[in-house]
């Protein structure tokens, strides 16, 4: 596929100047700059960035993935990887991070805390940042290892590998706000939902 | 503030000047106390309740209407010289019944000695203190954090406000006993709550830079700013 699939030389329809030619599809050609071309924004606010920056290091260098570059502004971000438990001073400031990212963006949600709340299942922090921002690959661990970073890097992109731009929706920024048209009631989401987490009382709704 | 700079030097007020030694074999009670506990008690009988010692560490329980005058007394007089304030906090106990106390940890580096204030206060009356600011200015944020999570309010603070918890926090006074440990509001409500903040509303406009640089910035902005719009979009 893609970039294998090299024109024989014989083709008639080539211009005799032109030594070699490749054919392959548009999605390809963007999925692979954009998937091999992902500048993280880093949030990390607790014991997973020093896994985060472990896994930035020499040892496993992030550099390989096309991650060299670190952006500090969102604006220049195309990954959030959210490290660490958000309490929920900082749930207006992530939702303010994320909203700051031009499209087209991804999340990773970093470590048990990030994903789930963890172990902080308490009045400060947030039980898990897909209650804020979309998320695309929750890497389990507390904090997890490099190599499971890297892992959850590589799943994500295998995910933009196979994204089409024809389908407009996956650039929908769907909100769950409250206030907005998109809310669904929490007796809704725990009909569709089941018990999650470490606590039998957290349900996907929070309630 | 006119005064220039004088360093302090640990043990300089000690008379013989021997070396601080790690005290061994300190027992549970008991033990050599502080003597700022025993001038305490002879200078301010009306404040003084008791004094226990406790692995080596002296506590002295005062009551609190003329806390702020112990604790002047005991940064300014040239034979206690508590110059170091190390911690503000509370505790509240189990025993529903038992009063909530504050707790002072003071340390005087001339004379290399550690004194734990407390003061007792009942559950039923509303709970205020005296705030040692006036003393120590490096009390402003631990104040506004026992004030956060215990709900203990501070006489005399310049700005007693929140400094943990964000300002909208409606649920209550988190170490509370009686604070339950997801808190009181839904997780829904809660997460509704939170995002609803503004993250620059937390600040006073004195804290904002933009705000002090505001008659420098150019006429546009100016206009833009006063009629509501944010920065930083």
């Amino acid at each position: 596929m893609g970039l294998s699939q090299v024109a024989p030389a014989s083709t008639t329809f080539a211009p005799a100047t032109q030594e070699s030619w490749i054919a392959t599809r548009l999605d390809f050609l963007v999925n692979l700059s954009r998937s091999k071309s992902l500048w993280p924004m880093p949030f990390g606010t607790a014991c997973c960035a020093i896994e985060f920056m472990a896994t930035a290091a020499t040892r496993f260098d992030l550099a390989r993935f096309g991650m060299e570059r670190m952006s500090f502004s969102p604006r220049q971000a195309d990954v959030l990887i959210c490290a660490g438990r958000v309490p929920f001073k900082l749930a207006p400031v992530l939702r303010r991070i994320w909203q700051q990212m031009p499209q087209p963006k991804w999340c990773i949600s970093m470590g048990a805390c990030a994903s789930s709340g963890g172990m902080f299942d308490n009045y400060a922090v947030v039980q898990g940042i897909d209650t804020i921002i979309p998320v695309d690959v929750y890497v389990p661990g507390c904090p997890p290892r490099p190599e499971g970073l890297l892992y959850g890097i590589m799943m994500l992109q295998e995910k933009v590998m196979r994204e089409k731009m024809s389908d407009s929706a996956i650039r929908n920024e769907m909100e769950p706000d409250p206030a907005s048209g998109l809310y669904i009631p929490a007796s809704k989401i725990d009909e569709l939902s089941e018990p999650f987490g470490n606590s039998v009382q957290q349900t996907r709704s929070g309630l | 503030m006119s005064s220039p700079f004088a360093p302090v030097l640990p043990g300089s007020a000690i008379a013989g000047g021997a070396a601080p030694a790690t005290p061994r074999d300190v027992p549970e009670r008991g033990g050599p106390a502080n003597p700022s506990a025993a001038a305490i008690a002879a200078t301010f009988p009306a404040s003084f309740i008791r004094s226990e010692v406790v692995w080596g560490d002296t506590t002295v329980y005062l009551r609190g209407d003329n806390l702020i005058g112990v604790v002047r007394w005991l940064h300014d007089d040239p034979s206690q010289r508590y110059d170091y304030l190390s911690d503000v906090t509370a505790v509240e106990y189990r025993d529903p019944e038992q009063e909530l106390e504050v707790v002072w940890h003071l340390r005087s580096l001339p004379y290399r000695r550690f004194l734990r204030l407390k003061v007792p206060l009942a559950k039923g009356a509303p709970l205020v203190v005296d705030s040692v600011w006036p003393v120590y200015k490096g009390a402003d944020w631990l104040e506004r954090e026992c004030y956060d999570m215990f709900g203990i309010t501070f006489r005399g603070h310049p700005d007693l406000r929140r400094i943990l918890m964000w300002e909208s926090f409606r649920e209550g006074f988190p170490l509370r006993k009686d604070f339950p440990l997801r808190g009181r509001f839904s997780r829904a409500e809660q997460l509704r709550q939170a995002l609803s903040i503004t993250t620059e509303g937390r600040y006073s406009m004195e804290e904002l830079s933009v705000a002090q640089a505001f008659e420098d910035l150019p006429e546009d902005m100016r206009r833009r700013l006063s009629g509501g719009e944010r920065t930083g979009e």
